[in-house]
């Protein structure tokens, strides 16, 4: 379990987060959602220790993360995982290379144990066989599955994922939720995602908080979504003019019942 | 633009200058700390050691051999008609080659070839988050990518020092012997009088101390980079510009204290 505790975040004269309190629930998906600015990507960093807050806590179960030194750091660092929006793939190593760097630098795995590794994550990605490739010779949703391989490679408590869908296709993206919320499953890891796709929102979201302009605006699960008359919430799901011509044509529609579809 | 306004910035920018030369010292705490893994560390070490004494041999043949040619070449204009013995040239091509040329030329050279290059590969890190996910890893970051650059640069450069001094010597012959500027015996006569051996001493002290400048202002610059390519931009000429100053200063100050 991770929790956030009266998160303030501040830029200069800029106020980024304003007092955010949140529990991300053990061994489930959180989601950490809302629109561009909202603060999501500041939050997710303040998490993972690459921010300090302004103000405010984070704790790890019963660790007080924001106040521990340099070991407690590394040592809670070393439970954690993380997918960057960007993958941060290192361009001139190969794939399997990728992969096995954080066994090269923190294990003492022997060669043979750690190519069994590279070889079980990429499995587990569906990506058998790129090990000899460099990052620039894959596809983008590919690179995010080798970002996934690497994250869980050192069998993480804690997987952090920034933005994982942006800039994939619809199938890709939901590939990729489908893969991670596997993963948290299987390894009853804590994941927390950062994202705006509401596809990720309703079939992975176990537990999700809705950030507004650096204050937490909503929180419930994927099936609380469609309950709720939560006005942020409402304007967030239904900002695409699309999906509000569609619900509009549904209702005046008599053989469609809206409440079927949703 | 009010009066007030003007001071207040470049006071601001005065300061700022201050605050990254406290950063740069504070950092030197985090480049140093103990390896993760030494095994790691030693493969960057042979890394850089490669890239840094391969890459730039090129660079730096062709500057020395040119600096000496050059420096035979004014001397002798100098010394023409005078009752200066001819030999003295030679003399001169050496010692300038071993106390100054070959330690401060190279060293500005690769300023501008590997410091640039370093500012530019770990700013490129930084903006690719490439950083952050060693750090998420449990990876000192400032050790691991600064360590390995400092230790391979105080070790290869003063050997490209030396090569530097040998290869401009030889340059000085090449462009006086053949040409009839002197003859054989006269330029090798140059070469063995009044050698001082403090002054190989003085030229290495000068290439290391010179070689840990120049990395640490490249990797400062590229590691602390914010924004984008433009900003990348900056910081990489800033590493050769400060670097350049840093190693401009740093050989009066070595001069006057090795000398006096």
């Amino acid at each position: 379990m991770i929790r956030a505790e009266g998160i303030f975040k501040q830029f200069g004269d800029q106020e980024v987060l304003k007092g955010i309190d949140f529990t991300f629930e053990a061994g489930k998906t959180n989601l950490i959602i809302g629109r561009s600015g909202a603060g999501k990507t500041v939050l997710l960093k303040i998490l993972v220790g690459l921010f300090a807050p302004t103000q405010g806590r984070v704790w790890y179960n019963d660790i007080d993360y924001t106040n521990l030194d340099k070991k407690g750091i590394l040592a809670i660092r070393k439970e954690v995982g993380m997918l960057f929006q960007g993958n941060a793939l290192f361009d001139s190593m190969t794939i399997e290379e990728n992969i096995r760097f954080p066994m090269d630098m923190f294990t003492p795995m022997t060669a043979k144990e750690k190519q069994m590794r590279v070889d079980e994550v990429l499995d587990r990605v569906s990506l058998g066989g790129v090990n000899p490739k460099y990052p620039s010779e894959i596809s983008g949703g590919m690179q995010k599955r080798v970002g996934i391989a690497r994250a869980i490679v050192l069998k993480p408590k804690y997987l952090f994922c920034d933005e994982p869908n942006s800039g994939l296709d619809p199938k890709t993206s939901i590939t990729i939720d489908e893969l991670i919320s596997d993963i948290t499953d299987e390894e009853n890891i804590t994941t927390i995602i950062n994202t705006h796709d509401m596809n990720s929102v309703m079939e992975i979201g176990e537990n999700i908080c809705l950030l507004k302009e650096g204050k937490l605006a909503w929180n419930g699960n994927k099936d609380q979504v469609l309950d709720t008359d939560n006005e942020e919430l409402e304007a967030f799901i239904f900002a695409s003019p699309f999906l509000q011509k569609l619900v509009e044509a549904a209702k005046n529609n008599p053989k469609v019942d809206i409440d079927d579809i949703l | 633009m009010s009066q007030i306004v003007v001071i207040q910035r470049k006071l601001y920018m005065k300061l700022s200058y201050l605050s990254d030369l406290g950063k740069f010292v504070l950092w030197q705490k985090e480049v140093f700390r103990k390896p993760e893994n030494w095994g790691m560390y030693y493969k960057e070490l042979i890394r850089q050691m490669y890239d840094i004494g391969i890459g730039s041999l090129p660079i730096v043949l062709l500057i020395a051999i040119f600096l000496g040619a050059v420096t035979v070449v004014q001397f002798y204009y100098q010394m023409e008609g005078t009752l200066i013995p001819p030999y003295y040239i030679g003399y001169i091509v050496r010692d300038m080659m071993i106390i100054e040329l070959a330690p401060m030329v190279t060293c500005l050279v690769l300023a501008g070839n590997v410091g640039s290059t370093m500012a530019a590969e770990i700013g490129g890190m930084r903006q690719k988050e490439h950083i952050d996910a060693m750090e998420i890893m449990g990876l000192n970051t400032s050790s691991y990518l600064i360590m390995p650059k400092l230790l391979a640069a105080a070790y290869v450069i003063p050997i490209l020092v030396c090569v530097a001094a040998l290869v401009g010597i030889t340059g000085g012959y090449l462009a006086s012997v053949p040409s009839g500027l002197f003859t054989h015996a006269e330029y090798v006569q140059g070469l063995r009088a009044f050698f001082i051996p403090y002054n190989v001493v003085m030229m290495l002290v000068k290439s290391v101390v010179f070689a840990l400048i120049l990395v640490s202002v490249s990797c400062f610059q590229g590691y602390f980079v914010k924004g984008g390519s433009i900003e990348l931009g900056a910081a990489s000429t800033r590493a050769v510009v400060f670097g350049d100053i840093m190693i401009l200063l740093a050989d009066y100050f070595i001069a006057v204290v090795l000398t006096t």
